[in-house]
């Protein structure tokens, strides 16, 4: 029993649930739905199982020198997809919009199967740089609101497939697969609840990141690439807020905003250090 | 005149308030600081000809591109976003401010008819005998109510969370707070660097960028700089610095310091950064005469010549910490008494024995390398940087007070109609009304089981 083996038991269930919430859409049959949340909720609780083995795993590899599985670009992507499960679960509890789960869990998916495949899985000990308890802090916050983004993102698209044909259809309600997506009204309550999530959330994560680099190096921003997307990505969501009171700028153009987001987050991630060089570039293997 | 003035000066504050400037400044903020990511910031002028040529290399200091962040047109973009902060927040924040100190007592029989969250019920009880359960049942399940007496009628009001109107104000002036803390740190604040050689102590750093070296006003002291690996490799685990504080003489601070775990004396902090060899290192050979098996301990630097028996002299050529994997080895060669310079050989520290088997007249063993570091620091001064945490304190604060807190209001109205008495309830939250409507209904239940249980 290795966290290896959890991780794929992991992926493939998230890849099960992906598929039967498509079914689910297809069909509109209740008892797919919660099949598929069924799943969904095993794949998470093996995503759980798997980062606590790891944990444990790496202070029988390392001894004292074991740490959260939070350090390295392997280890963040299946934390990321542990905590779009988790954003996710907590948004259906909340909204019971089972439809949402074939925009969300791919996002999931997608990470899971890249990690599984694309990444290293080594548990290597810390550079110094890294060996700090603001690391942890860091890098929850960070995920939880990048998690929130990705639901964001995925109620977005749906939002965007949903509006254009209500629009057409007035008043007479919607049929076919579009029957069972929530109105557009509601899903623009969601996506405006999961940033309202993630907002303070990234907050946090800049302001432990930079209070950590005043720690380590005496700077709190040095305008460093990772630094400054995540300020971008900050600024994107700060103007989608603040959209949300302006005429001429809610539904679409909100919606929207929240998918540019999500690129830009996805960028900050990942784009700035497989394609742009700083600080953060040994989280990059 | 007057008019058209006024209209002029108005239309300019309707401009610097609004939102939608809001959101051209947060995107165009967002895109031109994208520019400072794909091009270097604060590199030599080669590089940037280099890379892009001499024609874009002047087009990039004419924007500014270079420094991006500190150009004329990003810095005026922030400062048209402060000014749009507080005109904003200027123009809004009386209204929120009437909340508290005019709380609406009363509600309109508008607000009792189309409010979402509303009740009304009939008890023959009077209004004298259900006031003071009324009262407690608000208190204990949403707030304390306020009694006003108005129009014949009995009036309730209660409210909660007022504070969630201003945390949107919270978290613009945070904005604020931490500019400031920035501009702080940037006039009176340095970064700086200090390379310090074991043993040997500075009073001066040097700023980055800066010719002129910085006067600390007291001295620090390496007295030992030390790296540990992970068993078995080259990655370093930590490396550390025994720093001394001098001030007037007096050793007034000793503390090790490595990465992430800096020192601080009198507003300057030293952090761990990096480390390198200083000057030439000392080598502890053991020769062994191998016609008269005498040994001799010798200790020398690389270069040096040293005289052996018989007119026989050798010196050490070269030194790696790591030969082929075999750890540290030293090249040596030997001189005849003629002059003559034989041919160099190597000697491995692990291996003592090793160089007996070459069999020359002399046979040597590498006790030792002692290479003097010198411990790198960063070195930095900010006094603003408590005004940045108390700014980011407030940022936190008040956008959770702002997204997840609402103003919450309820109002009573119980009137005589007919010898019944009338209680009418409404209710109404300023945000998260999703949320509010359920709890709501509990208050309402609530409020019903208070009616009609006259015990």
């Amino acid at each position: 029993m290795d966290s290896n083996l959890f991780f794929n038991v992991t992926t493939f269930a998230y890849f099960t649930a992906m598929v039967i919430y498509i079914a689910f859409v297809v069909t509109r049959s209740s008892a797919v739905a919660v099949l598929a949340k069924l799943v969904a909720v095993g794949g998470f609780l093996a995503n759980t199982l798997a980062l606590g083995l790891r944990w444990y795993e790496s202070y029988q590899l390392l001894g004292g020198d074991g740490r959260a599985p939070l350090t390295n670009l392997y280890e963040s992507v299946v934390f990321f997809a542990w905590s779009i499960l988790l954003i996710y679960l907590l948004v259906d509890w909340k909204y019971k919009q089972p439809a949402m789960g074939a925009f969300v869990i791919p996002f999931a998916f997608f990470g899971m199967i890249w990690a599984q495949f694309g990444l290293s899985a080594s548990i290597d000990p810390l550079v110094p740089a890294l060996q700090s308890n603001w690391l942890t802090y860091h890098v929850i916050t960070c995920f939880l609101g990048y998690a929130a983004f990705a639901v964001a993102c995925g109620v977005s698209i749906m939002y965007l497939i949903k509006v254009g044909k209500e629009e057409k259809a007035e008043n007479s309600p919607i049929g076919g697969i579009l029957g069972v997506f929530p109105s557009a009204r509601v899903l623009d309550d969601i996506n405006y609840r999961a940033i309202m999530i993630g907002f303070p959330l990234l907050t946090l994560g800049i302001i432990t990141g930079a209070a950590w680099a005043n720690y380590a190096w005496g700077t709190y921003w040095s305008w460093d690439p990772k630094e400054t997307w995540s300020l971008i990505v900050w600024f994107i969501y700060a103007a989608f807020l603040h959209a949300r009171f302006t005429r001429g700028w809610v539904g679409r153009r909100a919606a929207w905003l929240s998918i540019i987001g999500f690129a830009a987050t996805i960028f900050c991630y990942l784009g700035v250090n497989l394609v742009l060089s700083g600080l953060h570039s040994y989280g990059g293997s | 005149m007057n008019t058209k003035k006024t209209t002029f000066v108005d239309s300019v504050w309707d401009f610097f308030c609004s939102l939608k400037l809001t959101i051209l400044i947060l995107l165009l903020l967002s895109v031109t600081s994208i520019i400072g990511t794909v091009i270097q910031q604060g590199g030599s002028a080669e590089e940037y000809i280099r890379e892009y040529g001499q024609s874009n290399y002047e087009l990039f200091t004419k924007l500014q591109f270079t420094d991006m962040y500190h150009s004329w047109w990003f810095v005026g973009l922030l400062g048209l976003f402060s000014v749009n902060l507080i005109c904003c927040s200027i123009k809004n924040f009386p209204r929120a401010w009437k909340f508290v100190v005019s709380p609406q007592l009363i509600a309109s029989d508008a607000t009792f008819k189309n409010s979402a969250n509303k009740g009304e019920f009939s008890t023959k009880e009077s209004i004298a005998s259900l006031l003071p359960r009324l009262n407690a049942t608000i208190k204990s399940h949403f707030a304390k109510p306020v009694e006003t007496k108005a129009d014949g009628a009995v009036h309730l009001f209660a409210q909660g969370g007022i504070y969630s109107r201003f945390g949107a104000y919270m978290t613009h002036l945070s904005i604020l707070v931490i500019m400031v803390g920035a501009m702080v740190g940037t006039v009176w604040g340095y970064k700086a660097y200090v390379n310090i050689v074991e043993g040997t102590s500075i009073s001066q750093v040097w700023p980055r960028g800066g010719e002129t070296p910085i006067e600390l006003g007291f001295s620090v002291r390496c007295d030992d700089f030390d790296v540990v690996y992970y068993a078995g490799t080259q990655r370093p685990k930590t490396y550390s610095s025994e720093l001394v504080v001098l001030d007037g003489g007096k050793e007034v601070l000793k503390k090790k310091i490595e990465v992430n775990h800096p020192l601080s004396y009198k507003g300057i902090t030293f952090y761990q950064s990096s480390y390198g060899p200083a000057g030439t290192g000392t080598f502890e050979l053991e020769v062994t005469d191998n016609q008269t098996g005498e040994k001799v301990q010798v200790t020398t630097a690389q270069g040096k010549k040293n005289q052996l028996a018989r007119g026989f002299s050798f010196s050490v050529d070269d030194f790696t910490p790591n030969y082929d994997r075999f750890g540290p080895a030293a090249r040596l060669h030997v001189d005849a008494p003629d002059g003559t310079h034989r041919t160099p050989f190597v000697i491995m520290q692990n291996f003592p024995q090793f160089d007996a088997r070459r069999g020359g007249d002399f046979s040597f063993a590498l006790k030792g390398y002692n290479q003097p570091q010198y411990t790198g620091l960063q070195v930095a001064k900010d006094p603003g940087v408590w005004v940045v945490w108390t700014g980011c304190f407030m940022m936190v604060f008040g956008s959770m007070g702002a997204f997840f807190f609402s103003h919450r209001r309820l109002w009573v109205r119980l009137r005589e109609e007919k010898g019944k008495t009338l209680v009418q309830v409404a209710a109404n939250a300023h945000r998260n009304q999703a949320a509010f409507a359920m709890r709501f209904e509990d208050l309402i239940k609530q409020i019903e089981t208070t009616i009609e249980n006259k015990a």
